[in-house]
């Protein structure tokens, strides 16, 4: 014990008296200077005058971006990989199974690097654009480029509805549950809920007479203008960490699912539920149990890998506060202190959250 | 049916089996086109299939250069006979020497060589345990990393490499290999630390895991390229790679240590109980009792953490160290070769797929032999 403070005293007092002897403190003041550095995604107001920490939110950001998007995608894409290398299908299980055993041998820096190459050398120059959906997507190789949609005032209306959508949901399973304790009604809370928070809106929405414009990208000079655009740093990063993660869901998927005996299902039939419910109601909420605390591990390593994102020059906080920023004022220290405690919080708050869940969903035993 | 010869109850003959249930039919009915859904995912997947296989393989071999002196050469044969433009293997061929070795002097190849095989011969005892000698083969497999380590950096008669010179698959495989062998004792008694009554030990373990478990590789490797020379005593230098080697190793034992605590709490109370009531010391009934029992749960778990740290010395491109994926996009700066960044990628990519594909069969395998249940 003595030995490992002594090792802890023994490098502080090294660091100390190492920054001293080339004149640097340890002070964050820096942070307030002008960054003099450009980002090429900005979602917050910025320009290279702005002072380093409004680069570090920023850089903040665009992880957060990339991994939200990330696993949005990768959950979709890996229940789906999951269900169907269970088919009984063997062409579709074969292909699969090739997908996955390929995607998980294979680092994901170089699947980072592969689909950015892709991107960037096989789409053409925007003048020669790809187009998709009869001009709702435009793909190049300087970005994705989308029309913008313009909200006008009566634009609130729709939210509303949106939110009222919501809410009634809410209600409505409650008190589905309860006609269902009482009596044994059955609601179909699913299609209801649909039409309250998608179609309601949408109802609304023409109602109010269409508040909605979209600002068409259009080429000008060498480029598209206006428009949404997803840059292609963004897209490659965006689509290699999902599909690399998806690949490790659909196993983790499929173990869970097999993982619940087929008795229960017999079971359930023999109680006469149908296939439908039975699913929902049976094997879902059993297989969920064992799937969440691996699943909760890969949403780390999403978040962890957009580091990766550096590779290709996508702007995430690795390459603007740990990278520009440290580069430019030589506080190594500060700035890679500053990016180790922001992974860290990350982290900590994810696996909180899924220690949370999955001591809600667990099993209650005696 | 009307028409058919009745027959004496017995007596009937044997019918062949319908057409549909048996053989290459009967099993692509049942496999293939046994409902509307399927039928419908057999024929979308085979579309799809159709649509990527033969581009793919035209890219891959029918329209590949395989010899050529440069990209634009490339151009000229596959124009010459008559084909759109495929991969340009030739630049694979002409660099071959280059992944493997880095830059590495020619001629001192042969130590390199040398350690492949030796590192080979030294895996052998490790891996099987039906081989002859065994025991004197893990023994060898001891001694092997510093006679390897001593080949490739030489002094004591043979002529120094600096380590800088190393690079291609000679360096991922020293990365990996050091990291393997490094993070298991570390993981172990981390993972030890961290279940220990002395409350100091267990946090300082906690800390340590969940803070390396916390942060991505690459932080960490640029915390060694930036700033580890802070914390060793003022005039130390220490060269990137070792840093790296360190960094690496600490990274993997954080993850192995999770593994193997997940061994440790399968292990019932009970067998803990058994070798104290034994009279059995801490550290002989974790050596006897405990650790055997958890290392085996934990094989599955340990082999995934190797895969995942081979996979990940691919990082060490990001810091400035050369494996086949830096020698790669190096080559790629001679004006010769520009632009063929997909062949590179492909080719690490299937070089890495053979290894940790291989990795993953292996303990497959160990898990198959090792299961002593029902």
């Amino acid at each position: 014990m003595a030995l490992i403070f002594a090792f802890f005293f023994f490098i502080v007092n090294n660091a100390i008296t190492n920054l001293e002897n080339i004149g640097k403190g340890y002070s964050f003041s820096f942070l307030w200077e002008a960054s003099n550095y450009d980002i090429n995604q900005t979602l917050i107001e910025y320009d290279s005058r702005s002072p380093h920490w409004r680069a570090a939110i920023v850089g903040i950001i665009n992880t957060l971006l990339v991994a939200v998007a990330g696993v949005v995608l990768a959950t979709i894409v890996g229940f789906l990989f999951g269900v169907l290398r269970l088919s009984s299908n063997w062409l579709i299980n074969r292909v699969v199974y090739v997908y996955i055993e390929y995607v998980r041998n294979v680092p994901v820096l170089l699947h980072i690097l592969l689909v950015h190459g892709i991107v960037v050398n096989t789409l053409p120059i925007p003048k020669n654009a790809l187009m998709a959906f009869d001009g709702a997507l435009f793909l190049t190789n300087r970005g994705f480029y989308t029309p913008k949609p313009l909200f006008e005032p009566a634009m609130w209306a729709v939210f509303i509805a949106f939110i009222i959508g919501i809410g009634f949901t809410i209600w409505f399973k409650g008190y589905a549950q309860k006609v269902q304790d009482a009596t044994g009604k059955i609601y179909p809370v699913f299609f209801i809920s649909l039409g309250a928070i998608i179609l309601f809106p949408i109802l609304v929405y023409f109602l109010a007479g269409s508040p909605m414009n979209f600002e068409y990208p259009e080429l000008k000079g060498f480029n598209f203008k206006g428009g949404l655009v997803l840059r292609p740093e963004f897209v490659a990063l965006w689509l290699a960490l999902s599909l690399y993660t998806a690949a490790f869901i659909a196993e983790i998927v499929r173990a869970g699912i097999q993982a619940i005996s087929h008795g229960q299902t017999e079971a359930a039939f023999a109680l006469g539920i149908k296939p439908g419910r039975t699913m929902q109601l049976v094997v879902i909420p059993q297989a969920l149990r064992v799937i969440i605390p691996p699943l909760s591990s890969q949403y780390l390593n999403i978040t962890k890998n957009s580091s990766l994102a550096i590779a290709i020059g996508y702007m995430d906080i690795v390459a603007t506060i740990g990278g520009i920023s440290l580069n430019q004022t030589g506080r190594e220290m500060e700035c890679m202190t500053i990016v180790l405690a922001i992974y860290l919080a990350f982290s900590l708050m994810i696996s909180a959250f899924m220690n949370w869940y999955n001591k809600r969903m667990k099993l209650v035993e005696r | 049916m009307s028409s058919e010869k009745s027959h004496i109850a017995g007596e009937h003959p044997d019918l062949p089996p319908p057409a549909m249930e048996v053989g290459v039919i009967g099993w692509i009915n049942h496999n293939l086109f046994s409902s509307w859904s399927n039928r419908i995912i057999t024929v979308l997947t085979a579309y799809f299939l159709y649509i990527i296989i033969p581009p793919l393989l035209d890219w891959l071999f029918l329209d590949a250069v395989f010899v050529a002196d440069s990209r634009d050469d490339c151009r000229a044969i596959a124009k010459a006979a008559g084909e759109d433009l495929g991969a340009c293997w030739a630049f694979i061929g002409k660099r071959f020497q280059l992944f493997v070795y880095g830059w590495y002097p020619v001629e001192e190849r042969w130590r390199v060589n040398l350690s492949f095989i030796l590192m080979m011969a030294a895996l052998v005892p490790v891996l099987f345990d039906n081989i002859p000698n065994r025991k004197q083969g893990l023994w060898f497999s001891l001694i092997a990393p510093v006679i390897i380590y001593w080949l490739l950096i030489g002094g004591m008669g043979l002529t120094p490499v600096s380590t800088d010179k190393f690079g291609g698959l000679m360096l991922t495989m020293v990365i990996g290999v050091t990291g393997i062998v490094g993070s298991l004792p570390i993981g172990i008694a981390l993972a030890l630390g961290r279940q220990s009554h002395m409350p100091a030990l267990r946090m300082v373990c906690v800390a340590f895991i969940e803070f390396i478990r916390g942060v991505p590789l690459i932080t960490l490797l640029f915390v060694a390229s930036t700033m580890l020379n802070y914390f060793l005593p003022p005039g130390t230098t220490f060269d990137l790679l070792l840093r790296v080697l360190i960094m690496v190793t600490l990274f993997s034992s954080a993850y192995i240590a999770e593994v193997i605590r997940g061994g440790l709490q399968a292990i019932p109370n009970g067998q803990i109980e058994a070798a104290d009531s034994m009279g059995l010391k801490y550290w002989q009934s974790m050596r006897l009792i405990i650790l055997p029992q958890a290392l085996k749960i934990s094989i599955p778990g340990i082999v995934n953490s190797f895969i995942g740290l081979y996979k990940d010395t691919t990082l060490v491109i990001i810091i400035g160290l050369f494996d086949p994926l830096g020698m790669g996009r190096a080559s790629l700066a001679d004006t010769k070769w520009q632009g063929l960044s997909t062949e590179i990628y492909v080719f690490v990519a299937i070089f890495f797929f053979v290894s940790c594909f291989s990795m993953a069969r292996y303990s497959l395998y160990l898990e198959k032999k090792l299961y002593t249940g029902h």
